[in-house]
């Protein structure tokens, strides 16, 4: 148990409110540092993954582990994996009203500095850090006087998702179709940050629709989910493989 | 208006500040022997040293309470719940061992001051820190008056309504029920016949007042039920931002509260009233708890005169509350700004009503309710335009936020336009707190209470906004402690 940061197992998990599977057995192992895409057609099942792994309790897992960091990862609370080092760009991340972004992101780091025995930041600490990030991703500072993700375009709240996950700084970072509604710049962006981030101690599970964003980013493994399963795992050539012959290949 | 650096330093100041507030003082007190008569009333304004004219209002009033008392009773047509109130098993006086009333801050009960320590106030360092001038009413006489030399110096009197009583009758007697007559409902009707004590304020014409008034009140003494008497005078070109926040010691039985605050607006002045009602609610199974039966109103009485009230309330078992403005001078403007939170067992009956007289008067509602447990809450407000009010305008939002599903919120507007010219707008909403929301937020770290407070008080943020900073902090705090045990 050298190096494995996420250890998944026979993971099945259905939708609670209906009883609908989505998962249906689900093996995967993420090492420390590494990247991993998943890819697939609508409703495989990928979105579903990585907000399982996150804690969402809108789905039910039925059978099957997770482990991360070795720790049992379904006794914890939404927040708790957090603070122990999970992060999900939203694919479609909730607008806040009257929540300013800053108090928002203040909130969070304070709440896993907390749980590390970490003393919160200073105010000018924290802003400078703020701000650092806030110019790497490139956010105009005036929309974030606005209510969390309010009035933002849908790339905005992209960046803004990426721009949290500097903030926070996870052991692994789940994106979720982050670079689904981005334009070419916004693109390179977050492909910049994400490969900023990377690093022997910080891992990637990334959903995409597309090749385009691993034009930026180059992936360790890609997975393929088909029918809540992982059809077949492979290197950066299984991105080819899905750009000439289609998901129906795998199936 | 205020800093995110701001916010941040004082959440950290405020943090220990749970409902500890349940603590009584041991100052030696003077108490009437319960009960309410002739002979009572006799006796609270011989005490007080009041002149004719106002203990024959006070038995005026009493009169008239009395026959209203016999003939209907309280008034019921709010929706709330509670067992009746003896009238006869109440102390109407209470008021602290002063034989020799304090000269400074040094004279006053040590003792006393440790109490307003334990609520957050220490007098002396908050008030300068914070540039506040504090009239704190321990019960029902004022103990201690800060600023008073400087606000003199601009003429503006900031004193205890006894005080005044004696020190500028005139302004008492011209002004004293010409908001609220002491004939208006039942408890305003019953708080004109045995008022303690409470706050006066007059500024002079064309004066600005520099600083925020403020006064603490407390119900302290066992089975007191409290009855303050708040008048304020804006006279023309003047302005004035008063703010009230109150904290309750935990008590056996229900405690009455029967205040009557009025305001009064002359030509082109403006009054902005701040409240922070944060009175003890009862147990989470409804025993105890403060019955908050209050009547607010403001008259802008002048053209062009505006009066604000913001109220956020926390507090109480039940709260029966108003906030009114009466817009009879031309182009004036009223606002009511409202957060009320009811938890557990709590019921909040609360509104405002607007009565348009002058001609392009306009006003301007906000009210925001939160019902949690088997807390309900019900927005009552009246909107009434006058067939003199040409071009009256309102604007109404009322919202409700739900969290859990044994709560209740109702939205109760009464509408009457007798001018056609008149423009008024209501829109209503009703929420829950998302689960979409709560994931963002607690994927984020942040763990249920604080994702849910953090929704709350952004989705009260327009009313917040209104209330001076050192408020508006403390709201947000109130929330959040009012809340505990509502989640998770």
């Amino acid at each position: 148990m050298d190096n494995k940061i996420l250890e998944i197992k026979n993971l099945k998990a259905l939708v609670s409110e209906t009883g609908e599977e989505i998962l249906s057995g689900i093996d995967l192992e993420i090492g420390d540092g590494e990247t991993h895409v998943i890819m697939g057609p609508n409703g495989g099942g990928k979105s579903t993954l990585v907000n399982v792994i996150a804690g969402r309790d809108s789905y039910e897992v039925s059978s099957g582990s997770i482990k991360f960091k070795s720790k049992n990862l379904l006794n914890m609370n939404i927040d708790e994996r957090s603070r122990e080092g999970i992060f999900l760009a939203f694919q479609y991340p909730s607008e806040i009203p009257g929540v300013r972004p800053w108090q928002f992101m203040k909130a969070a780091v304070d709440a896993k500095r907390k749980a590390n025995g970490d003393p919160e930041l200073s105010v000018r600490e924290f802003s400078k850090i703020y701000d650092d990030n806030l110019k790497k991703i490139n956010i105009n500072s005036d929309l974030m006087k606005r209510s969390l993700n309010e009035g933002f375009s849908g790339g905005e709240k992209k960046r803004n998702e990426v721009f949290q996950m500097m903030m926070l700084e996870p052991n692994l970072a789940l994106l979720d179709e982050t670079d689904s509604g981005l334009d070419v710049d916004a693109l390179k962006a977050v492909g910049d940050a994400v490969n900023n981030l990377r690093d022997s101690k910080r891992s990637f599970l990334i959903v995409t629709h597309y090749q385009r964003l691993l034009d930026h980013i180059k992936p360790d493994f890609v997975h393929i989910l088909i029918n809540g399963k992982i059809a077949e795992s492979g290197n950066s050539d299984l991105v080819k493989k899905i750009e000439n012959d289609g998901y129906e290949s795998f199936a | 208006m205020t800093s995110d650096n701001n916010s941040i330093s004082r959440k950290t100041k405020l943090e220990d500040k749970d409902y500890k507030w349940g603590f009584t003082t041991d100052v030696e007190t003077e108490v009437v022997p319960k009960g309410l008569s002739e002979e009572i009333i006799n006796i609270i304004s011989s005490k007080k040293s009041e002149p004719k004219w106002l203990l024959d209002w006070r038995l005026k009033a009493y009169k008239h309470w009395l026959a209203q008392d016999k003939k209907e009773g309280e008034p019921e047509w709010a929706m709330v719940d509670y067992p009746d109130i003896n009238y006869q098993d109440i102390h109407y006086y209470a008021a602290p061992n002063l034989s020799d009333a304090p000269k400074s801050l040094e004279d006053v009960d040590p003792e006393m001051l440790e109490a307003f320590e334990k609520l957050g106030i220490p007098l002396e360092e908050r008030a300068q820190l914070a540039g506040v001038a504090v009239d704190a009413v321990f019960d029902s006489v004022s103990v201690a008056t800060t600023y008073e030399k400087q606000l003199k110096e601009l003429g503006i009197i900031f004193c205890s309504f006894s005080e005044a009583v004696k020190n500028h009758p005139d302004l008492i007697e011209k002004y004293l029920g010409s908001v609220v007559p002491y004939s208006d409902n039942y408890f305003a009707n019953l708080n004109s016949a045995v008022f303690s004590d409470g706050s006066f304020i007059y500024v002079p014409p064309g004066v600005r007042c520099p600083i925020e008034l403020m006064t603490y009140f407390r119900i302290n003494t066992a089975d007191t039920g409290q009855f303050e008497r708040t008048l304020i005078v804006a006279d023309k070109d003047s302005y004035v931002s008063y703010l009230e926040g109150c904290t309750a010691p935990i008590r056996k039985s229900s405690q009455l509260h029967a205040a009557v605050v009025e305001l009064v607006a002359l030509e082109n002045a403006e009054i902005k009233y701040s409240t922070l009602q944060n009175w003890y609610p009862g147990t989470k199974e409804g025993v105890g708890g403060v019955y908050n039966f209050v009547t607010k109103r403001g008259k802008c009485l002048g053209k062009g005169s505006k009066i604000s009230w913001t109220q956020v309330e926390t507090g109480s078992a039940i709260t029966w509350k108003y906030p009114s403005v009466i817009l009879q001078g031309d182009d004036s403007v009223g606002e009511f700004y409202s957060v009320a939170l009811t938890n557990n067992r709590q019921q909040a009956d609360t509104g405002t009503k607007m009565i348009h007289i002058g001609k392009n008067t306009r006003s301007n509602i906000v009210a925001k309710g939160i019902s949690a447990g088997e807390g309900n809450n019900t927005y009552r407000g009246q909107v009434k335009v006058l067939p003199s009010a040409e071009n009256a305008q309102n604007f109404t939002q009322c919202d409700s936020l739900l969290i859990g599903d044994k709560c209740g919120a109702h939205t109760v507007p009464y509408i009457e336009v007798k001018n056609p010219s008149a423009k008024l707008e209501h829109e209503a909403s009703t929420s829950k707190v998302s689960d979409d929301q709560l994931f963002y937020l607690m994927q984020r770290g942040l763990d249920e209470e604080e994702a849910h407070h953090m929704i709350i008080t952004g989705w009260s943020k327009e009313v917040f906004k209104e209330l001076p900073f050192e408020f508006a902090v403390e709201a947000g705090q109130l929330l959040k402690v009012s809340l505990e045990g509502a989640v998770g």
